[in-house]
Order: structure tokens, then sequence, then C-alpha cells
């Protein structure tokens, strides 16, 4: 018997949920779903204790479609509500469902500033590389050369690699899925749940009208073991169906290796640790793409370090214990005063 | 003690306004807060105003570079810092030129000879080498001291660095002017004890400069009479203590969080001139005050909101361009029916503007700037120290009301200082925000107060009452997503008319002066002090001339229609081009509105204001 004995039905709200059929967003939402019920379990963490924010977009009308708490804010300020929801009162769990333009266009500033922070929240990047909500139009992480309703004849600009910003702004936590993947999903986000600090998940997710099949290289069935790689902590890097590739470290670059080919055995392959300060294994993991590369999936970083909701109060309590000011009447008379 | 030249003679003033003015980096803020702190400490009623330029160092000895700092100081009750200063110290040729309009025809003005030198002359732009003559001052009683010389003179057995004694000259022309006023050195030597208390050295420099300063003074020929200004008769007895109004907005809030038994949170992001408000509230966390300094003003407003949704109670501060980027956000709480008070130190504008100056010019903004059918209570303090009242007000109108409520404050008001008879917080009103029980049954999120039409608080973590909100329109009980066209109309009716009933919980308008009349001047916000002073001042002339200042602008008070029947003219003064005159048109489309409006950046005058209304009175 369990504390609570949730189950993903205890999450369905009321609300019709109105996502385009066949878009990756219901897939995620499933993962929600299977995992709450488990985070509840392993956290002791009543249903009432949640709180889904979001900013606007597809991904942002989530809230509506978990029954506990939600916020619906405008565009690009999920992080910051959710930080002032989180610094209120730090026993929510507070989880913010973005999207690539929401979190990494006009919310970029509060994207970054709530990772530095370490602010204790749960984010879940939605990555489909387009503006489906306002009908197709290209993102901060279109592709470079995309053809979209605002770049007929493709984007000139690069795009950014999430991972790559997230721990370039100092994030502690990363992980990445791909949509289709309901249950490593829910793994990955029990995974954010379970660490104390800013938790950014990127789902891969596919926009079913606007760009159709963008990440259909890493997630079509037949050939996703050999296109991407499965990180676990304290486990080595291998992939492929029989397990048979690797990736090693030379010449301080990452390289894919066939064991057996070339000399290379197992005992050659790189073992994840995911707890490891260092940035540098990380980013590259994080920045790992075809065709020389598998696209890394699963938790690429897990630092533990202090939260910015945690130093917060402890200050509060630290002060306090000091400070002859226990009421307004004694701040008013603090300091210089005199009589007339 | 200081030896008083018995030959001269000592003349009782009423009030006296003096001027500290030099380079930024003079120390001319800190110089004439110690004068206006003794002098309160003394028992004079004080009004001050910095005016201050917006560069931190702007090049030495520029005009651009001026820093200044009036202090008027009175025996009876005082509402304004002076238009025109008795007494004026000018540190450098900038000062003086910067600031020689505005002595009193005859006033005095001490000036550092050392500094008028060619090459000060030459950069404060001087076209001759006759200050005096160029600016035309020959009828002024000019005190050339210099006092650069003189304080190096007074520390030179010190073993402090020469641009440590240098620093020290704002001192010596400190204890000139308390010899001029017979002010007693006692409060300014213990500020320098607790000041500098592990520097004993430096303690007993300023000490001694402050001392040389007043005998100096003493001892030269040049002044002919020393001043007193009595301890203020007509004031309310009481403990006092000096507070600006950024300083009892903060308290205000913490005010309002003790009464309400709510944490306060402040989201928000620093800006000339309400950066203060952020300063005071950080060091509140004594009383659980929670500060956000986030990464930009919309995270400030987006930040107080989750907040608030979470149960807090929160602001967020900001002035004029801060205000433009919150507007978004004002809109999400409209729409979630969230408690939130905005606070708006007005500063000149558009755009950057005048940073450091006065304006009153953001009340469209306040009123009008968001997107949709968008209303909020707007609300304006009037005095440095009401800003405390109306920084609780505004809190409880947002608290029980369940709405985002703007304060408008000024720098004017924010920056001056006077007096503050403490209050006490059992007089204060509580506050019940109308917060939802855990598992109320049949909860539904839009349901509202029959009365105030307030919506409940149901704070996340609260078991049975799970709901979500957002910014898309909402069913009117439900709180759903909403597109149906009927219910969207009855959702607009409603926060209108929400926002509209704060008029049965506010004040009815007061008017001082006479139930009818001539003329009523109609103002708002930080003008009142100087329009008060040129309303009784004519009154006291026989005038007919009443003043009815404004707090309360959205909704506006219930009976402001009846006042306005019972005047033959209507004045409206504002420092804007006529914000509050055309909304009074929209409100109130009988009358006639005249108006007197003024955009300098700087606070109205009194003379400017008695000439407008004498002219009006006269006029057919």
């Amino acid at each position: 018997m369990g504390k609570h004995n949730y189950t993903p039905q205890d999450f369905k709200s009321d609300q019709e949920v109105r996502w385009c059929p066949g878009c990756g967003d219901h897939a995620i939402l499933n993962s929600v779903y299977r995992a709450l019920p488990e985070v509840s379990e392993l956290l002791d963490y009543s249903k009432e204790r949640y709180v889904f924010v979001s900013g606007i977009g597809c991904s942002s009308r989530f809230p509506y479609y978990v029954n506990t708490f939600g916020f619906h804010g405008i565009h690009g300020r999920a992080s910051a509500i959710a930080t002032g929801i989180k610094v209120a009162n730090p026993r929510l769990s507070v989880w913010q469902m973005t999207g690539d333009g929401d979190a990494l266009a006009i919310g970029g500033n509060h994207f970054i500033h709530a990772i530095r922070r370490n602010i204790d929240i749960n984010i879940i990047l939605f990555n489909n590389e387009i503006y489906g909500l306002t009908k197709g139009q290209y993102s901060p992480t279109s592709k470079l050369g995309s053809v979209t309703k605002t770049s007929p004849f493709g984007t000139v600009e690069q795009p950014f690699r999430p991972g790559e910003l997230i721990i370039g702004a100092q994030g502690k936590f990363f992980a990445r899925c791909i949509d289709v993947d309901v249950k490593h999903t829910a793994e990955v986000l029990v995974e954010a749940a379970k660490h104390d600090g800013t938790s950014v998940v990127v789902v891969e997710q596919n926009c079913v009208i606007f760009n159709d099949r963008t990440h259909a290289y890493y997630t079509d069935k037949e050939n996703r073991l050999e296109r991407v790689i499965y990180l676990k902590h304290g486990e080595k890097m291998l992939f492929g169906e029989k397990k048979d590739k690797g990736l090693v470290l030379e010449n301080n670059l990452l390289k894919v290796v066939k064991l057996g080919e070339n000399g290379y055995t197992i005992d050659n392959i790189l073992v994840h640790n995911a707890y490891e300060p260092n940035p540098g294994l990380h980013v590259m993991l994080a920045n790992m793409n075809a065709p020389e590369f598998p696209m890394a999936l699963g938790v690429i970083r897990a630092v533990k370090f202090p939260t910015y909701d945690d130093n917060v109060r402890d200050q509060l309590i630290e002060i306090q214990k000091e400070s002859k000011i226990t009421c307004v009447d004694d701040l008013l008379h603090s300091g210089e005063t005199f009589e007339m | 003690m200081a030896v008083m030249d018995k030959q001269k003679q000592t003349i009782n003033l009423e009030e006296v306004a003096i001027r500290f003015s030099g380079d930024s980096g003079d120390g001319m803020q800190l110089t004439g807060t110690l004068f206006s702190d003794a002098s309160a400490l003394f028992g004079n009623d004080i009004s001050t105003f910095p005016d201050y330029p917006s560069e931190i160092r702007a090049p030495q000895g520029t005009i651009g570079g001026v820093s200044g700092f009036q202090v008027h100081v009175g025996s009876k009750k005082l509402h304004t810092p002076g238009d025109y200063c008795d007494v004026l110290v000018a540190m450098n040729p900038a000062a003086l030129k910067a600031n020689a309009k505005w002595v009193k025809p005859g006033g005095t003005i001490i000036v550092d000879s050392d500094t008028f030198n060619e090459k000060g002359l030459q950069r404060a732009g001087y076209k001759t080498d006759d200050p005096i003559a160029e600016l035309k001052l020959e009828d002024y009683k000019t005190i050339f001291a210099p006092i650069t010389t003189l304080t190096k003179e007074s520390l030179k057995e010190t073993d402090l660095d020469n641009k440590s004694i240098v620093r020290s000259k704002n001192m010596f022309a400190l204890g000139m002017v308390y010899y001029m006023f017979e002010r007693p050195l006692q409060y300014t030597e213990k500020f320098f004890e607790k000041k500098f208390k592990s520097k004993p050295r430096v303690i007993d420099a300023n000490k001694k400069v402050l001392r040389d300063g007043y005998n100096y003074t003493s001892n030269i020929q040049a002044i002919a009479n020393t001043y007193q200004v009595s301890p203020a008769k007509n004031l309310k007895k009481g403990l006092y203590r000096n507070i600006n109004g950024n300083t009892a907005a903060a308290w205000g809030f913490i005010a309002a969080s003790e009464k309400a038994k709510l944490p306060l949170f402040c989201g928000s992001y620093p800006i000339t001139p309400a950066t203060d408000i952020l300063i005071e509230l950080a060091k509140r966390k004594d009383l659980g005050v929670k500060t956000l300094q986030v990464e930009d003003e919309i995270a400030g407003i987006c930040t107080a909101i989750g907040a608030s949704y979470a149960g807090n109670f929160a602001i967020t501060t900001t002035s004029g361009p801060g205000l433009s980027l919150k507007s978004e956000a004002m809109g999400l709480a409209v729409m979630t029916e969230l408690p939130l008070v905005i606070v708006d130190v007005q500063r000149g504008g558009p755009s950057t503007g005048l940073p450091t100056k006065t304006e009153q010019s953001d009340l469209y903004q306040a009123l009008f700037g968001r997107n949709g059918e968008c209303p909020m209570v707007v609300i304006a303090a009037s005095t440095p120290s009401n800003c405390f009242d109306y920084a609780f007000m505004a809190s409880k109108i947002a608290l029980e009301h369940m709405t985002p409520v703007i304060l408008l404050t000024d720098g004017y008001l924010a920056n001056g200082t006077e007096p503050w008879l403490i209050p006490s917080m059992k007089d204060f009103p509580e506050i019940k925000p109308p917060i939802v029980e855990e598992n109320t049954p049949s909860y539904q999120p839009y349901e509202r107060n029959p009365e105030t039409l307030a919506r409940g608080w149901a704070f996340p973590g609260k078991k049975g009452i799970e709901h979500r909100v957002g910014g898309l329109e909402k069913d009117y009980i439900k709180g759903s997503v909403s597109h149906d066209p009927l219910n969207h109309q009855r959702m607009v009716d409603v926060r209108a008319e929400k926002v509209e009933r704060v008029k049965n919980y506010i004040p009815i308008q007061e008017v001082i002066g006479d139930e009818e009349g001539d003329l009523l001047v109609v103002s708002w916000g930080g003008t009142y002090g100087h329009v008060l002073t040129a309303v009784q001042n004519l009154r006291e002339k026989g005038k007919s001339v009443s003043l009815c200042h404004l707090n309360y602008l959205n909704p506006l008070p219930k009976n402001l229609s009846e006042i306005f029947k019972r005047y033959k003219k209507l004045l409206v003064c504002e420092l804007n081009m006529g914000q509050l005159a055309n909304y009074l048109r929209m409100n109130f489309q009988e009358y006639n509105y005249l108006q007197y409006n003024k955009v300098q950046g700087l606070p109205f005058t009194v003379v400017e204001l008695e000439e407008k209304f004498i002219k009006i009175l006269e006029a057919k």
C-alpha cells in the first residue's frame, strides 16, 4: 500500500483535450499522468500540492488538462510566474509547461534566469521547432534553412541548441526525451521531480500539422535504437539494437565506435556520470546529432546544488532569529525618533 | 562650545529655506539631510526636496553635474520645501549658476571662493570672469569663503589623506549654516559617532571641521545677524520621525501584510526613482518580507502574480517606463482577479525622459494603458508621509476586492521628507481577504461576494479546491475557458462593476475651504503641498478659493460631481498636459474645466499657482 495510491485517472481534469489528433502533446500528457502517481508516492505529495504553470502556445494549454492547481499565464512569462509561486509557497511542486517559442524566444530572459537561480521547479520544454498556435512560423530551434510561413525561402539564422543553452545558464539538471516514448518520458519526469533545483526536460515533440516528422529521423521505430542513445547515470554509453556501439572520448572529442572493431572493447566505452559538476562532457553529449552521432536521451546532467527557494527561506529564518524588530510598531519606532 | 558674538542680533523667522548645492560628488544630499534632521530634532517642521542629476558623476564642475538639496524649516506647519530659498550654499561656480535663480531677491549666498578660479568658471560656462555681475547678483549678500582652504587648514594635523580632507568641506559649509541659524551641533555630532563607529579619527575630524565652519562664521564680520526658527508650536504633540515617500510606501505595505496576516512578496527591478522601495523592503527580512530582484520589469510583476496566486500579499514597484513593460501582465492580474499592488513612482517622460525629476504624466497610462477592457483601481498619495497610508489603503482594496491596484506616487514625494507623527498599528483597520477554506463544498473559482463582487482566493496546496485560472476569458461561474459571446460581455461588465463598487469603500471627497464659491482648485497626488499652500495664502487674503485634492482616481469618489456643482469656476492643476482634466471631462461632461499645467520636471511653485488663481478669479 502506498501513501496516496493515485492512478493516472486521478490527474485527468474534466476538460476536453483540444490538441490536434496526432499531436505529440497527447503523448506528453499521458507521460505526465503516468509520472504523477509515482512522484506522489516517492515524495509524499498529495494532489493539491501540484501546480502546473504555462505561458502561451499549444503546449501551454497543458494546465487545463491536469486536475490539480493550474495557471495559464501570458506568452513567455511562465518561468517568472512559477518562480513567484514557488517562493511564495516552497511546499508546492511546480511544473512549467512550455514550448520552444515560449521558453526560448519571448521568454528567453526568464527561462535562463530561472535556471541560473536554480529555483526548484520542473520545466518541461516541448520542442517542435515551429510556432503551432499561430499556424506555422519558424522558432528559435527551427533548423537552419527551414521553410515556414515566415521563411518562405528558408531561415537564415542558426537555431539554439537547448541543452547547451540550459547548461550555459548554469543549469544543474538537463534531460531529453522523445514524445513517442511515453514510458521513458514518464521515467525522466520522475527523475526531474526528484531533483532539487531547476530541472529542465526537453521533449522532442512532433507538430503533426505544421512541422510533421521534424524529429522522425530519431523517433521512427525501425531505426530509433541506432539513432538515439539512452543515457543512464553509472551505465556504459552504449546504443544500437544489439548494444554494440558506444561512445569514447578521443582527442578531447566524443567518437562513436563499434565494439570489437579497431580494437575497441567494452572497457573503452565511457560511463555516464550525470552528477559530474564539470559541464564539459554533458554539453558534448547534449550537442550530439546526426548523422555522426546518436541523439542523447535521458538524464544528461543532474548536479546537486543549493536551490533558490531554500536560500530565500534560510535567510529569512536566520535574520528573524537575530532581529529586534518583530512587528510593524517596532519598525516605526526604530532608528531616529524625536518628541515634538 | 562655540563662541557667540554677542554684538550680533538674532532675528526670529517663522520659516526659512536653505538650498545646498555642489558637484554630485560633493555630498550635498547628505549635508542637506543632516541639516533637516538637526532641525527636526530641534523641533521645527521641515520639508525637503532633493534635486539631483541622473548621472552619478557627471563631469566635475559642469552644470550637468550639479546636485541640490533644499530644506524648508518652520515654526509652523509646512507643506512644501519652499519655492525659493533664503540661503544658497554653492560649492562651485556651476552650482551657483544652476541655482542662482532659486534664491529670493536679496537672499544670502555662500560660495566656496577656492573654486572660483579660471578653470572653475570656464567649466561652468561663464562668459566673463565676474560671476556676480554676470548672474546679476549684486543685490544679494554673497559670502566668499575659502572653504576648501579652510577645511585643509582645519584638518592639517590629522593623518587623513588629502582626498578625504577635501571631501570634508561640505561639513565646513554645514557648520557655517548652523551658525547662521543657531542650530545645535549635537545631533550631527551624534550622527558622526554612529556612522563612523569604528573610525574614531574620522569622527573627530568631522566634528572639528563642522565646528571650525561654525566658529569661522561667527568670527568673520560678513554676517550681520543670525536667525532663529523656533520649534513649531501648532504641530500635534507626540513622537515623530523623518520619513520620505519611498520608505513610507514600503512600510505601508509591510503594515498591510501584518494586518492581513499574509507574508509580503515584492518582485521588482531597479528603476529610478522607485528603487528605494525595493531597498527598504529588502532590509525587512526580519518581518518576513520576501524581495526578489528579478531579471526585468516583466518578471517583477509576473513573479508577484505567481506569489499572489500562491497566497502571498504581492506587490511590484516601478516607474513610468517599467509600468509600460508591465502592461500585459497587469491585464493578466485583472483577468485572473488576483490581489496585487503596482507602485508607479512617476518621473518625467516619455521614454527614459527625466529619470530623476518629478511629473504626473502617467495618469493616462495607469487608467487606460492596457489591451482590452481592463479597469483597475488607481490611487495616488499626496505627501511623503501619507505614502504609508495610501500604500496601506491600496493593499486593503487589492486584498479585499481581489483586484490589482495601481498606487501612483512621484519623484517629489519619493525623495521628499517631512516629520511624521508615528502612528500605531492598532489604529489601522483589519484587512480581510476572501480566502477560500480547504474542501469548501461546491467551490467555484469565479463565484463572487454579492457586495464587493470579489471572487474567492483559493491557494494551491489546499485540498478539494483545485482549479485552473489564466489569461483566457473565463466562464462566469466555473472559471473554465469560455469563448461564449454573451459570457464575455457579462465578464467584462462584472470586472468593471467590481472596480466601480470600490466607490462604496473609499472616503467621500472633502474640500478644503468653502462649501461653495468662486474658484475650486482641483488637483491630485504629489502637488498637494504646493496647491494647498497657494490656496491657503489666497484665502488669508480673503479670496474665495477652495481646494479639492484627489487621492482616489479610479473609481472617483461618489460625491465629486456634487462638489463641482457648487463653484463658479473649476481649475485643474497638474504636472502634465491635462490628463486629469480630460478624465474629468469624460466623467462629468457638464462642467467647464480650466487648466494649469506644467511639465518641467519640477514641482509647482506656490507663487506661480497664486498668480494663476488670481488671474482666473479676476477674469470675467
